[in-house]
């Protein structure tokens, strides 16, 4: 193997037919207001986690609805659970709920 | 003597307004260039947002026609008309005339061909259909599936086809698409509870009475998904699905997916009849091509050539309730008119003159 | 797929293409890296059709890659590009032939420019006048070598003395056809079938017995891209592309690719032996890679010429098994006996991709 100074470059598209999205597909079962969230970003605002971190639950959502887990799984201990984002939440998504599901599956 | 109108295109606009006008006490003739009355409504089972049955309006509307004793003229080919002294005749192909002291414009749209949104693939990929022929394939109660006879597993809607897009001459907003968009994931569902069906779009203009619970709807109870982003192309796989290629514009990333079935939300543009009906008339277009009204505000109803008057889609994009509403507003134009009020008194800094037609 | 939607766009998609009297200019790249099918290209026209067929001695390049990769400034490509419009005038020709996509992409490219800025013609006519003293006239008529042998494409088989078409099987061979963005990316009514669906080599391929592939990353860029590829940094970038290119044909089986512009042909014939040697993959059958070929190499195999005169030693990807497969004789004894009797040399074997 000859070593040209540089390597194939990783492609950035996300690759929905492969990804995994059971992640997604358990929380949605469990915890339909899932389906919801249209990524208005209500909630990560007032996030005392997201002040600090790059913790987003609008981004959490979005990611795992396209199987893109890797972050997620890497992030989603930082919310402690408060409850704010479910008091400013427009479309009524039980986000304590969607977080708690999706805790349980990212043990 | 009874005062004349002749209404131009017997889709719901030309029927509502016929019926208003025939009510008002006036001598209608419904002029419509196919064999039968109810135009693109024909064509769609349900309606959103409340999903009732399409030819339920078809028949409210037919009733309305025939208490009015509206003189229906079907296949009917208009070739010239002319205006005398406040007095227009229209001529037919078959060499019939018709008097009238006012006219009633309600050409309405065509569909946007889809082929013209070449990098989509219509006409070429053989599992890429629009959103009219999943609404036959409803109409008609065939079974969902893909060219290869499958049931597809995986839906890919594409909203603003042939809408808010220069590319295609066509920059502004079709109206009904998204909440078509929305009702159909439904129906799809409803037929095919394990698909995944995916909405690719720009903005959800859910703007609608009811449409944001439909769409709420198509989320939590049927599991429809919603990626923002603008289809760039579509391709097609090795087994005949089609790949689709999107900027995820939430995640900040493109992505790509393969569907079994894309549907194409194809809009709304002027009609053929439109442009036809418009040139005989001297009527002025509107920079989107659909006619231009004499007031953006005031005066939807009234046209650069006094006598004539317009109604439904033929000046815009507008759903069925927004047109029902407009051909009843049309008719009171009229009757205002025909009464002798004069509606130009009140024109305010409209930038259309009203002109005699010759 | 259905191929009446696709014919109905070509439909849409056609230009005018002169027939003779060609004023051509060659390709930097090309010339210096695959310059039988330059070669070959003149040799078809002038001797295979019969046309007249000019070139200028002092052309030079059309700056594209120094433009393109962003160190020739848009004032200096212009002059330039003026300069060999001024030179054809001179040689009195008026229908431009350039050899190179990216040539072709920057002659059109100005031309429309002139057209929506007159004041920038006139700028430029201003400075070639003072560099140079010279001056010009807009050319009558701009097609890319290819089509001009689209144009022939009938001519050409009906003298060709093999078709594309797998000699054990009776098959057509499967080909993947690559036009290079420059073609009709920016102006899709200046390419043969436009931009989505673009037909020229489809045309050529179809006509010569060959059988198109339409596989999901076709209209994804060879990886050229001029300042990926340019800057040792970007490479990764730029094999990337191929790569994604690869693995989509992959399952079609293609027997070869044809392709129009300098770059394609280099970058997805190199970067076969490169990923060979980074990933250990190969493309194709055996080991071998997917053959590549400019459209001129493949007019110049079914004419019948020798592949060695048509440059075909200058491939990655070993011709061979193509040749087999078409029944093509060869001798594989002067396969680097150079043009006047110079020894070329014979090339290494990789480790990994198998080459003849
Ligand atoms: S519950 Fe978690 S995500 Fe929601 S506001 Fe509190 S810390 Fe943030
Ligand atoms: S506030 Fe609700 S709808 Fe908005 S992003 Fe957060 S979870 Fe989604
Ligand atoms: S209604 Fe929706 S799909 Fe239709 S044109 Fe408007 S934004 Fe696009």
């Amino acid at each position: 193997m000859v070593d040209f100074g540089y390597k194939i470059a990783k492609d950035r598209q996300i690759d929905f037919d492969k990804n995994d999205r059971s992640i997604a597909q358990y929380v949605r079962k469990h915890e339909p207001t899932f389906n919801l969230c249209i990524s208005c970003g209500t909630c990560a605002a007032t996030c005392t986690a997201r002040q600090f971190t790059d913790f987003s639950l609008r981004k959490y959502i979005l990611l795992l609805r396209r199987g893109e887990n890797k972050e997620v799984i890497e992030n989603i201990h930082k919310c402690m659970l408060c409850g704010k984002c479910q008091l400013v939440c427009p479309m009524g998504v039980n986000t304590r709920g969607v977080i708690y599901r999706i805790m349980e599956m990212c043990i | 003597m009874k005062k004349k109108v002749i209404v131009i295109g017997g889709g719901i606009a030309g029927m509502e307004s016929s019926a208003h006008l025939a009510a008002l006490g006036y001598e209608v003739t419904l002029l419509e260039k196919s064999d039968k009355l109810g135009g693109h409504l024909l064509n769609w089972e349900k309606l959103f947002p409340t999903m009732r049955m399409g030819k339920d309006v078809v028949t409210f509307l037919n009733e309305g026609i025939e208490k009015g004793k509206v003189h229906v003229v079907c296949n009917a080919n208009i070739t010239s008309a002319i205006q005398k002294n406040n007095q227009f005749s229209v001529f037919l192909e078959n060499n019939t005339t018709y008097l009238a002291d006012a006219i009633l414009v309600t050409t309405g749209y065509d569909l946007f061909d889809a082929r013209r949104k070449e990098e989509y693939g219509y006409g070429i990929y053989n599992n890429v259909i629009t959103s009219a022929e999943l609404e036959g394939i409803f109409l008609n109660g065939f079974q969902i599936v893909t060219a290869e006879g499958n049931a597809p597993k995986r839906i890919g809607i594409v909203h603003c086809v042939g809408s808010r897009d220069e590319k295609t001459g066509n920059t502004y907003c079709s109206k009904v698409c998204c909440v078509t968009a929305v009702k159909q994931s439904i129906e799809i569902k409803e037929r095919l509870p394990d698909a995944e069906v995916y909405c690719f779009y720009m903005d959800m203009r859910m703007f609608g009475m009811h449409f944001e619970a439909l769409y709420r709807e198509a989320q939590e109870k049927w599991g429809v998904n919603f990626i923002r982003g603008r289809l760039s192309e579509a391709c097609e796989n090795i087994d005949g699905s089609v790949l689709v290629k999107v900027e995820d514009t939430l995640a900040g990333k493109p992505l790509k997916m393969s569907v079994d079935l894309l549907v194409l939300m194809v809009g709304i543009e002027p009609s053929a009849g439109t442009k036809q009906v418009g040139k005989m008339l001297n009527l002025q277009f509107g920079v989107n091509r659909f006619f231009k009204t004499a007031d953006q505000h005031t005066l939807t109803n009234v046209s650069n050539v006094k006598g004539v008057f317009f109604a439904g889609t033929c000046t815009g994009p507008k759903t069925i309730t927004n047109t029902i509403t407009d051909a009843r507003a049309a008719a009171s134009t009229i009757a205002n008119y025909l009464s002798g009020h004069e509606i130009d008194d009140r024109i305010m800094a409209s930038d259309i003159q009203l002109v005699a037609l010759w | 797929m259905n191929i009446d939607g696709k014919i109905a766009i070509w439909k849409d998609y056609q230009k005018h293409i002169a027939a003779d009297k060609y004023f051509y200019v060659r390709s930097c790249v090309r010339q210096n890296f695959f310059p039988g099918s330059e070669t070959t290209f003149l040799r078809i026209l002038r001797e295979e059709l019969g046309k007249d067929v000019y070139e200028h001695p002092c052309h030079t390049t059309c700056t594209g890659i120094g433009y393109h990769g962003d160190i020739v400034p848009l004032d200096t490509m212009m002059t330039v590009v003026a300069r060999q419009f001024a030179l054809m005038t001179e040689a009195g020709y008026e229908n431009l032939v350039p050899s190179c996509i990216t040539s072709f992409g920057i002659y059109t490219e100005v031309l429309d420019t002139w057209h929506h800025f007159p004041e920038t013609e006139a700028r430029v006519r201003e400075y070639l006048k003072k560099a140079t003293g010279r001056e010009f006239k807009i050319p009558a008529n701009i097609a890319h070598a290819s089509d001009v042998v689209y144009k022939f494409r009938n001519e050409i088989s009906a003298k060709a003395k093999y078709k594309l078409v797998n000699q054990h099987t009776g098959k057509p061979l499967k080909v993947v056809e690559h036009i290079g963005c420059h073609y009709s990316k920016m102006f899709p009514d200046k390419g043969i079938g436009g931009a989505e669906y673009p037909y020229v080599l489809i045309g050529m391929v179809n006509d010569w017995g060959g059988e198109i592939v339409d596989y999901p990353e076709r209209r994804h860029c060879c990886g050229f891209g001029f300042r990926q590829y340019l800057v040792q940094a970007n490479r990764g970038y730029s094999i990337a592309c191929s790569h994604k290119k690869f693995e989509s044909m992959q399952p079609y089986k293609p027997d070869m690719i044809i392709t129009n512009c300098p770059g394609c042909p280099m970058f997805l014939d190199k970067w076969q032996y490169a990923i060979a040697e980074m990933e250990g993959k190969t493309y194709g059958e055996n080991g071998q890679g997917i053959p590549v070929f400019t459209y001129e190499e493949v007019a110049g195999l079914i004419l019948g010429y020798n592949p060695w005169d048509l440059g075909l030693q200058t491939h990655q990807v070993s011709c061979e098994p193509l040749l087999d497969k078409i029944g093509i004789p060869y001798n594989a004894a002067e396969k680097y006996d150079g043009v006047n009797g110079i020894k070329l040399g014979k090339p290494e074997k990789p480790a990994v991709l198998q080459c003849v």
